[in-house]
């Protein structure tokens, strides 16, 4: 063809968008048919009965029903629910401060090096969920022996109940809140590994203690990973197939009475109770992160 | 003179409380314990686990015996390997968890690559609905696609896994596509616009420029998908159930498949099941993982300098 017609001359800048689109077509094909689709169905099923027979599926409209019977009638989905809450609580901050501390010593030198962190990364392949159920159901994941020491029992009775549950989920889980923390090491490590070492250099050489050094440099330079961090883990637990949130969900799916829309109802239910406690953890570890730098 | 200027004590000073230049020994003797102590607390469960596979039925009745079996008692492992079929199980555990990882990291790949290196409209739209697949609870989109797959008949087969995968909604997706986005965004562009000036293709351009800079972030990628398809145990039992049972799968029920093997009227009270087979079952089943994790701990532990991920 000699010369060119007007219409076909694409600019340089929509070539570009569509190559881009080319490569990320695929994903967004993916999304619509395996996330989006299932998304929006699960929701009808939430508001319907739903009965499955070998040929088809039966929906019988009932508006908010199951919402309201997770939320009213349904005494054990709350408890888990206020279960899952406050587990979530108490293990958030244990894991950031743990892989926080862990991440400081392995950025450290020292001898067998090498050997420690091999140790500490383990979690990151043994976690899942029969291996650990098999654990838990031998107490291995308890801090060993202390759930049996007298004064621990008699402390705890003397405790008030709102307290006792963290304390004793504290006590029996502890392992394995830790083993959650993985990722998050090696997400620490990497901030900490780009701090600029002539920046502690110089805070030593006016005098800073390690201490200020910790406050005043270290955990500024580690806020926007404890975000990432506290997301990443609040997502782990609550995805955790062991969760007995979801073990809930998962064992009412089969039943014959409500079955598939209650568990719909309950799985949209938690959903909703997850991105409150990430928007709680979230608003506050940018307040605090806020504070931090000025 | 005051007595602690003395040089004597100076360097015993430094020896013990470190100086700028190093840290001394208390430092030292503090790290060390602390150390000690916590990969104690990660490795005991482990330890657990392996000393209470070897004891023997008479090892686990005597209450004398905590830390150390009186002998290596390997019965437990032959009933383990019988329980849980284990030639099948892990063969399957290893396809189911090869696979899908392979198409998930290929397309992850090119989904990255197109997001860190094209400039179009609604990338920022993308971005948001990354992070909801990776916050969306698996038992909010897993029933209708069951449903499906009973009704195409793929239920209990290995391509219910594998094509969320092929279509970049595998298991943790929107983790690899940002490891690839980050790693692509940090190369150079020079190069490839060098090779587009030459001619090249953009398929060319990402096939030979763009995919070989970045093989870490594939090599890194490629493992932890396979760590973490193996220990999926949610969806696979719901898709695969029936067709294919992967370990974790057979390890959830094996208190059921012990006893269809030994049924517990008819076998002598030394071959009931207990938990030294119970773990002996459970250190099967992670042991696959645990020689891979020591003959690759080098790009596990060094996973985030080589991808370059850093969490913005």
């Amino acid at each position: 063809m000699t010369g060119y017609s007007p219409r076909r001359e694409i600019s340089l800048r929509t070539r570009e968008a569509l190559h881009g689109y080319g490569f990320i077509l695929i994903w967004v094909v993916g999304f619509l048919l395996f996330t989006l689709l299932p998304l929006i169905e699960t929701f009808r099923y939430s508001l319907n009965q739903v009965t499955v027979t070998t040929a088809n599926i039966n929906l019988n409209f009932v508006e908010w029903a199951n919402y309201t019977r997770a939320l009213f009638t349904d005494p054990n989905f709350i408890e888990l629910l206020i279960g899952y809450t406050i587990e979530t609580l108490v293990s958030v901050p244990i894991v950031l401060i743990f892989a926080m501390i862990i991440a400081m010593f392995l950025n450290l030198k020292f001898k067998f090096k090498g050997l420690f962190r091999v140790i500490f990364f383990l979690p990151i392949v043994i976690t899942s969920g029969p291996v650990i159920k098999e654990l838990t159901a031998q107490g291995a994941a308890a801090v060993p022996g202390i759930g049996n020491i007298p004064a621990v029992i008699e402390f705890l009775e003397q405790l008030p109940r709102a307290l006792r549950t963290p304390v004793e989920y504290l006590l029996t889980s502890f392992i394995l809140i830790l083993w959650f923390s993985g990722v998050q090491i090696l997400i620490y490590l990497a901030s900490l590994q780009k701090v600029d070492r002539s920046i502690y250099e110089a805070a030593a050489i006016d005098g800073a203690s390690s201490w200020a050094t910790f406050w005043k440099i270290i955990l500024p330079s580690l806020s926007t990973a404890t975000v990432v961090n506290a997301i990443y883990t609040i997502v782990s637990l609550s995805h955790f197939s062991e969760n007995k949130v979801i073990r809930y969900i998962y064992d009412r799916t089969y039943d014959v009475q409500g079955g598939i829309g209650y568990a719909s109802a309950m799985a949209f239910i938690y959903f909703g109770v997850m991105i409150i406690l990430l928007t709680i953890v979230y608003l506050f570890l940018r307040q605090w992160a806020r504070r931090g730098t000025n | 003179m005051n007595i602690f200027h003395h040089p004597t004590i100076q360097r015993l000073r430094w020896l013990l409380f470190g100086s700028r230049a190093h840290r001394g020994l208390t430092m030292n003797a503090a790290l060390y314990t602390v150390l000690i102590a916590i990969g104690f607390v990660y490795l005991q469960p482990l330890l657990f686990m392996f000393v209470t596979s070897i004891k023997s039925p008479d090892d686990l009745l005597n209450p004398m015996v905590q830390w150390v079996p009186t002998e290596f008692y390997l019965g437990n492992y032959i009933k383990g390997l019988r329980v849980l079929n284990y030639s099948n199980t892990l063969m399957a555990s290893a396809v189911m968890s090869i696979v899908p990882s392979m198409l998930q990291v290929i397309v992850a790949s090119v989904v990255g690559y197109g997001l860190a290196r094209y400039r179009f409209r609604g990338k920022s739209l993308i971005f948001i609905l990354l992070l909801a697949t990776f916050l969306i609870p698996p038992q909010n989109t897993v029933i209708p696609q069951m449903l499906t797959y009973r009704n195409l008949g793929l239920l209990g087969n290995p391509l219910a896994l594998i094509l969320p995968a092929l279509l970049g909604q595998g298991y943790k997706s929107a983790i690899f596509i940002l490891i690839f986005y980050q790693s692509y965004i940090s190369f150079p562009k020079v190069l490839e616009e060098s090779a587009r000036l030459d001619g090249a293709s953009d398929m060319r351009v990402f096939l030979t420029l763009a995919v070989p800079s970045v093989l870490p972030a594939y090599i890194v990628s490629f493992i932890f998908s396979i760590v973490w398809y193996w220990n999926e145990t949610f969806l696979t039992v719901i898709f695969l159930e029936g067709g294919v049972t992967t370990l974790p799968m057979q390890l959830s029920k094996f208190t059921q498949a012990y006893e269809n093997l030994y049924p517990p009227g008819t076998v002598n009270i030394f071959d009931r099941l207990n938990e030294a087979v119970k773990m002996s079952g459970t250190f099967l089943n992670i042991l696959p993982l645990l020689v891979m994790y020591f003959i690759l701990q080098k790009w596990f532990v060094e996973s985030v300098e080589m991808t370059g991920i850093t969490g913005e």
